[in-house]
């Protein structure tokens, strides 16, 4: 069970070699055993989860399957879920019940999808290392003294650990890529726009965007069908036609260009992930596809533009939260003014007050232009490198992260040098194109990870390439040592 | 970019957070540090450079100006640390 593919469980339930309730309850009780290791789920929805189940059981017999009938799922801890709590790894939400479910987890549960639980993340997915939890670490299965990458590092570390065969995830700087790099998994961020954001608690609404991630490409275009889709409660939701991204996975990569940004294999590159992605790119050369060096000039100043949009916009967000109309209160507040802030003090963590603070920094009178005006004329020049690289290539493509998986607490205590992690991932955010991770070789025991990045609504062609690599490949089959 | 104490308090005061003497010396190294890697974007000139706020340049969507959400005071309520009557309770602000 633990490396079986999406596509390979719709099979088995398409055919009745087994019963989403069996399945279902082969991977509770995988969680139930090993997931005290690991702590990727914050919460565990194991009734709900037997009845969605049972339910989907019932629809397949009547010949009503959806294209996820039975499919046990897990989902992020961001994405709101009608009656279960939604906490975002904060002591903030911890006694949050949300009344209303995200419009991906409706999409997902439409098409027949059974949810396991929600994932464990970094505390309002502001983090690269998952380490920022309320509800504590979360372990890499490749390594257990490892981070699993974050923020949707309980998504990553489930799947990895054969506790679930997909997960949802958020990508806001690299928050779905680097933990499936990490991770040895496939993740894809999607275009902005492409999936709702209706009901996925809010870090930073301009690059803020839901994907799916798995093991393999397949089964991303197979969630991704069924995330994706324009949502009038979205008032930032794409009205694009959703391509059939599984039908289109059988392409010819002959004459495929893919541009190999100078600027992402430079030094600071650990040179066993270079060897990992110049290895796959020279099958990407036997099968057909063509590569060239281009340039993002602008590559450099991507994280520090995004160190001023991302906490601008989530000291905005997050000012919801007050102690009055949902989640944390303190103690006897003496007064409204102890009420808002003795709340805030106490129910955010360090990274979620030290990002709200600079975010306010930005944004406050005197600094605005010189910060905020300033990122955003920034972030013009990043999307512009990438107009201009894709009137010369279709894809591009260069490593997820600069280094594999760190060591719990190695750089918990050093913001900057954390945030550098998402040195690769982060102008994609910005630039609000899609892109893909996928695993192609290790460093050392750790997964190493190739990023796709795409036009804009080119998943299909992503989902593509990855795919026909991984006809060719095996390292998206492996499994982590103690989860075979 | 490198911030005094005081500029910790305002910060502190402008977001609603209460911050203890404790931690503010580390938490105003810590954004000091931020602030000083944010800085490297300074030297790029972007005089000629419009804003970007959406990576689509797309403006907000407007919708018929009806009301299309059902009231759902009473579910909203529920999950709130204290109301009365449909009210959220705060502390008293006027005597």
């Amino acid at each position: 069970m633990p490396s079986h593919t999406v596509a390979d469980l719709l099979r088995g339930l398409a055919a009745g070699d087994f019963s989403s309730e069996e399945i279902t309850q082969q991977y509770l009780d995988a969680i139930a055993d090993r997931d005290g290791q690991i702590n990727s789920f914050i919460t565990v929805t194991r009734e709900h989860a037997l009845e969605q189940a049972r339910a989907a059981d019932n629809a397949r017999q009547r010949g009503n399957a959806g294209a996820l009938c039975g499919l046990p799922i897990a989902h992020k801890d961001i994405f709101c879920t009608e009656g279960v709590r939604t906490s975002c790894a904060s002591k903030m939400l911890d006694n949050f019940i949300a009344p209303y479910s995200a419009t991906v987890v409706n999409n997902m549960a439409s098409a027949g999808a059974v949810m396991l639980g929600k994932t464990n993340l970094d505390e309002f997915a502001m983090g690269s290392s998952n380490e920022t939890s309320y509800y504590g670490t979360v372990r890499n299965p490749w390594n257990t003294d490892r981070v699993p990458g974050g923020s949707s590092g309980g998504s990553a570390a489930a799947i990895a650990a054969g506790l679930a065969p997909a997960a949802t995830g958020t990508d806001t700087g690299g928050s779905i890529r680097q933990p499936a790099a990490l991770c040895g998994l496939t993740g894809l961020k999607p275009t902005y726009g492409r999936v709702s954001r209706y009901g996925m608690i809010a870090f930073a609404s301009s690059l803020d965007q839901a994907g799916p991630m798995a093991r393999s490409a397949e089964d991303c275009a197979l969630l991704l069908q069924s995330m994706a889709g324009f949502d009038e409660r979205d008032s930032t939701s794409m009205d694009v036609r959703v391509d059939d991204y599984a039908g289109a996975l059988d392409q010819d990569l002959r004459g495929l260009k893919i541009g190999l940004p100078k600027e992402y294999f430079s030094a600071g590159l650990d040179p066993a992930i270079g060897d990992a992605v110049h290895a796959a790119l020279e099958e990407y050369r036997k099968m057909g596809a063509e590569t060239v060096e281009i340039s993002l000039p602008h590559t450099e100043l991507a994280v520090p533009c995004y160190y001023v949009i991302a906490p601008a916009e989530a000291s905005t967000n997050l000012s919801r939260f007050d102690g009055v109309r949902y989640g944390y209160r303190c103690e006897n507040p003496a007064d409204l003014d102890d009420l808002y802030t003795r709340s805030r003090e106490e129910g955010f963590g360090e990274e979620v007050k030290r990002r709200i603070l600079v975010g306010t920094y930005a944004l406050s009178a005197g600094f605005y232009d010189a910060y905020y005006r300033k990122a955003q004329q920034v972030r013009r020049l990043i999307k512009q490198d990438f107009t201009d690289a894709f009137k010369q290539v279709d894809i591009i493509a260069g490593p997820t992260t600069p280094n594999p998986a760190f060591g719990i607490g190695e750089k918990v205590s050093d913001p900057v040098t954390m945030y550098l992690e998402d040195i690769y991932t982060i102008a994609v955010n910005l630039a609000g194109l899609p892109a893909l991770s996928m695993p192609v070789g290790f460093a050392g025991e750790l997964p190493a990870g190739m990023q796709l990045i795409g036009r804009d609504f080119d998943e299909g062609r992503l989902l593509a390439a990855a795919h026909q690599y991984q006809q060719r490949s095996d390292w998206h089959l492996r499994t982590a040592p103690e989860c075979a | 970019m490198s911030l005094e104490q005081g500029d910790i308090a305002k910060l502190a005061r402008l977001a609603r957070i209460r911050i203890s003497e404790e931690s503010s010396e580390e938490l105003r190294q810590r954004i000091s540090d931020i602030l000083g890697m944010i800085d490297t974007m300074q030297a790029v000139n972007t005089d000629a450079v419009d804003p970007m706020a959406n990576p689509h340049d797309a403006t907000q969507r407007l919708r018929a100006d009806v009301v299309s959400e059902v009231d759902q005071r009473d579910d909203f309520q529920r999950i709130a640390p204290a109301t009365e009557d449909g009210l959220y309770l705060v502390p008293k602000v006027i005597d």
